[in-house]
């Protein structure tokens, strides 16, 4: 069964909290190298054709019920 | 007067806003969200809480329940609508009102007596209020951010539909300290602030929060 991703990530300009929250622990655990941290969602949905048909009714659901276009943006993507 | 008040699964401040529907004079109406059905209301309060455990986004499955079909061709059609909290990210989600509600800046849940400042006592909602009236009423959300892009900021501020104002302190990071807003029309407001928990001197900041409700029943009235 071929597994569609869709990833959702806050826009670059909306403040992350959560992002800087993941960012604020790393450098207690001894992580000091990283500059910035975005925290997104990760969709899997399962279909039985990966095809055009599929694929556009899947950006239809990311437009409408995943993400929210105001402050999301989202990638569609099949995984092989 | 009916104003209805819909319960979705979490949410938490329904049976407060029916009482204060109540309270101010009207008939408080239980609205549920499976029904695609107003049951005839005059007006729709979306309460406080966490509808459908806050999952995917606040607000975000919400906007698909059957009920929520029904108050947005009402509202379009200038019914009253109220968005407290939960229902502020409802009507949000649901493109009645622009913009978004993020997680609070300093990232904690955060409750408090919040002072507002009445920008504006044209909507549905806010009749009772004098402009640049000053109330407090309690605040209490995770999520309670508003965000939009400068340009909708702008045409809010500029069209006078920002409806309330942060005084003091900025709670939860909103931008331009906007704390409720209204649509064009202005029958559909949200605000992240509970005026259903400001009706009575018993408890709560005070009674502060009753002019929401007795002005849309005057609306009605009239």
């Amino acid at each position: 069964m071929p597994r569609v991703i869709v990833d959702v990530m806050p826009k670059p300009e909306i403040l992350d909290p959560q992002g800087k929250a993941v960012h604020g622990a790393l450098p207690r655990l001894g992580f000091d190298g990283i500059l910035d941290v975005r925290q997104g969602k990760r969709f899997e949905l399962e279909v039985s054709e990966a095809d055009e048909a599929t694929l556009s009714e899947v950006h239809q659901i990311a437009e409408t019920l995943l993400s929210n276009p105001v402050i999301e943006n989202y990638v569609v993507r099949v995984e092989s | 007067m009916k104003i209805g008040v819909v319960t979705f699964p979490g949410s938490l401040d329904d049976v407060d806003a029916r009482r204060a529907v109540r309270l101010a004079g009207g008939d408080s109406v239980p609205l549920w969200h499976g029904d695609h059905d107003l049951k005839g209301v005059d007006a729709v309060i979306l309460p406080g809480g966490f509808s459908y455990g806050d999952y995917l986004r606040c607000g975000a499955i919400a906007r698909f329940a059957p009920v929520m079909s029904e108050v947005v061709s009402a509202a379009q059609g200038g019914m009253p609508v109220l968005g407290i909290c939960n229902g502020f990210q409802i009507l949000c989600e649901s493109h009645l009102l622009p913009g978004a509600l993020i997680r609070n800046d300093h990232r904690t849940f955060i409750c408090r007596d919040q002072r507002l400042r009445v920008e504006n006592n044209a909507t549905a909602w806010t009749s009772s209020y004098d402009v640049g009236q000053e109330i407090v009423i309690p605040l209490k959300n995770g999520e309670g951010g508003f965000v939009a892009d400068a340009e909708t900021l702008d045409r809010l501020e500029g069209d006078g539909r920002v409806v309330f104002r942060y005084l003091d302190v900025n709670p939860n990071g909103s931008l331009r300290d906007i704390a409720g807003i209204t649509n064009e029309r202005g029958n559909v407001v949200g605000l992240m602030p509970h005026p259903e928990h400001a009706i009575e001197q018993l408890c709560g900041p005070g009674t502060d929060g009753l002019g929401f409700f007795t002005s849309a029943l005057a609306l009605l009235v009239s």
